[in-house]
């Protein structure tokens, strides 16, 4: 990065350390950070939509749909989500490629589980074996990020079906006394009202979401974990910049990293806790009112 | 080998006894479910272990955070926001790189008999889930201390009572009832914690690894996720109903002297996970 870094061996401390924390890797290491908040980006309105969907579900009056919204809702209850990270990694990829394997091959006559192996043909493997390394490395991480939704949109559903229960049951009767049907009732007065009883636990949700994602290490991701694992690993004289063993220290900058980001979570969301008591019929939204007045 | 064969051969293989090999090759259904049982013992170990001395350290945590005096409250209010506020996925990696360091950077003294079980997950892994549990618990007792009801404090001053005896006798119990049906929820995703500790820089000594530990091998090994990961799922549904019923039988004798309506049920909230 810098001129002088030319040949490390001669620096003093100060230069020698800007020109470690800049080298190629470390670069990789700080693009890593972007990884991460990138899964969080994609995977919270993604499992929010999840957790809609499922607590809809579970509301519903047609009985199988209301099952499967109920076995959704309940599925991370009693089973540690680390089981699911691991699990639907290997069983979505599966899927995948097995349904793509019946529309690619189906004249083929062998089984696709064959002991150990789990062989389909080379025209339905995604992606293609001849494929570049970096749409592997992207269908990983998209299928990482697919699990992370799924798996917070069962917690998401758990949170938006114990908020519309939440809504005062006498906001709906009066919609229903107003000739409004079951549709409408939902979308223009459960819905908007529940968003107040359902932030605690949306908020919640975050803050478990943010200290979820060191899990991504363990999907396969080169995560910062990973980069903190692969810098901090001590570096003989062969390397340019050799050290010790400092993986305490990298891991150490990263427990400070999610401490302030679960810090800087915790003032906006009490913000946006504030904002939304606004005007609402909740012990929150009362103690503004009074102290308006 | 028969399925009672397998029993004994696997049964007590997460604590080094019986078959030394695991399984390979084609693998049944009944080992599976014996070795990932077997797996379970680490769980309930740490579990167990964890919650049992950190519920005392949580309940001085959450006294010290309460209190007036500056230099008892800071240090706790520090500790539960370090570890609210970073996964455990980090702490155990720290927690584990600090004590496998520690023997190197003292150097001239050696202190390696010393720190070598802290670098093994059985001792070094539960302190990290003891520390850890003892600062979710100590958030939900400083809780509950707070909301306990003006008028038991003020009974409690018209008996003359004051000190440890006014703790003893009147804050502690109602603290405690008032924080169970959150606590409970944290003792199950506790339980649930205990199975990050083999994939986070922890060692598994020969291969004797906790539940998730061998479901992740078995499915590595036949690459078919559907059979190890239910065999976990339904030990873990089984484990947490057991805990559930417990806490509800510590938390019916917390309430026995309240009249029915106003007894705390223990509901599942899923809102404490790491």
């Amino acid at each position: 990065m810098f001129e002088f870094c030319a040949d490390p061996s001669t620096l003093d401390t100060f230069p020698w350390f800007a020109c470690y924390l800049t080298n190629g890797v470390h670069m990789l290491f700080y693009q890593s950070f972007l990884t991460v908040l990138t899964l969080l980006a994609i995977t919270a309105p993604v499992a929010l939509a999840f957790g809609f969907v499922g607590a809809a579900a579970s509301r519903s009056h047609i009985l199988p749909i209301s099952w499967m919204g109920k076995l959704y809702t309940s599925m991370v209850r009693g089973v540690p989500d680390i089981a699911f990270f691991l699990f639907f990694v290997i069983a979505l990829d599966q899927a995948l490629e097995w349904v793509n394997h019946q529309i690619q091959c189906p004249d083929w006559d062998e089984p696709i589980r064959q002991g150990a192996n789990f062989v389909v043909c080379q025209a339905a493997k995604i992606p293609l074996s001849s494929a570049p390394q970096w749409v592997h490395e992207v269908y990983n991480y998209f299928i990482a990020v697919f699990t992370f939704s799924i798996v917070f949109g069962a917690f998401a559903a758990n949170v938006l079906f114990g908020a519309m229960r939440a809504v005062p049951r006498a906001q709906l009767e009066t919609a229903e006394a107003y000739g409004m049907t079951r549709r409408q009732t939902f979308w223009r007065i459960l819905v908007p009202q529940m968003w107040i009883y359902a932030l605690p636990g949306l908020s919640n949700l975050w803050m478990i979401l943010i200290k979820a994602t060191p899990l991504l290490f363990l999907l396969g991701v080169e995560d910062i974990v990973y980069w903190a694992r692969e810098l901090g690993g001590s570096r003989t004289s062969q390397y340019a910049y050799p050290h010790p063993d400092w993986r305490l220290w990298y891991f150490l900058a990263l427990l400070v990293f999610y401490l302030g980001f679960t810090r800087v979570s915790e003032v906006v969301l009490a913000r946006i806790t504030r904002r939304l008591s606004h005007g609402q019929a909740t012990a929150g939204g009362d103690t503004q009112r009074k102290a308006a007045a | 080998m028969s399925c009672w064969e397998t029993v004994q051969a696997y049964a007590f293989r997460s604590l080094g006894y019986g078959e030394r090999l695991l399984p390979r090759g084609e693998i049944s259904l009944c080992e599976q479910v014996t070795l990932i049982g077997s797996g379970m013992i680490w769980n309930i170990y740490f579990g167990v272990l964890a919650l049992f001395f950190g519920f005392f350290f949580a309940v001085t945590l959450a006294v010290a955070k309460n209190s007036h005096a500056k230099w008892v409250r800071k240090p706790a209010e520090w500790f539960i926001f370090v570890f609210r506020g970073s996964p455990l996925f980090i702490q155990f990696f720290l927690a584990y790189f600090a004590l496998v360091r520690l023997p190197e950077e003292i150097g001239t003294l050696d202190i390696s008999w010393l720190t070598d079980p802290f670098a093994k997950a059985w001792l070094g892994a539960l302190i990290v889930l003891f520390l850890n549990t003892a600062a979710y618990a100590g958030e939900i007792f400083y809780g509950a201390l707070r909301s306990i009801p003006k008028g038991d404090l003020d009974a409690a001053d018209a008996y003359g009572m004051s000190g440890f005896k006014r703790f003893r006798r009147v804050v502690y119990p109602t603290m405690l009832r008032l924080a169970w049906p959150a606590y409970t929820n944290e003792a199950i995703f506790l339980f649930h914690a205990t199975t990050l500790v083999y994939f986070s820089g922890f060692p598994a000594f020969r291969q004797q690894g906790d539940a998730l530990y061998y479901a992740s091998y078995f499915a590595d090994r036949t690459f078919n996720p559907f059979v190890p990961y239910p065999i976990v799922a339904m030990f873990f549904i089984i484990l947490t109903l057991i805990v559930i019923t417990v806490f509800s039988l510590i938390n019916r004798h917390l309430n026995r002297h309240l009249p029915a309506e106003r007894r705390a049920r223990v509901r599942y909230r899923p809102n404490l996970i790491r």
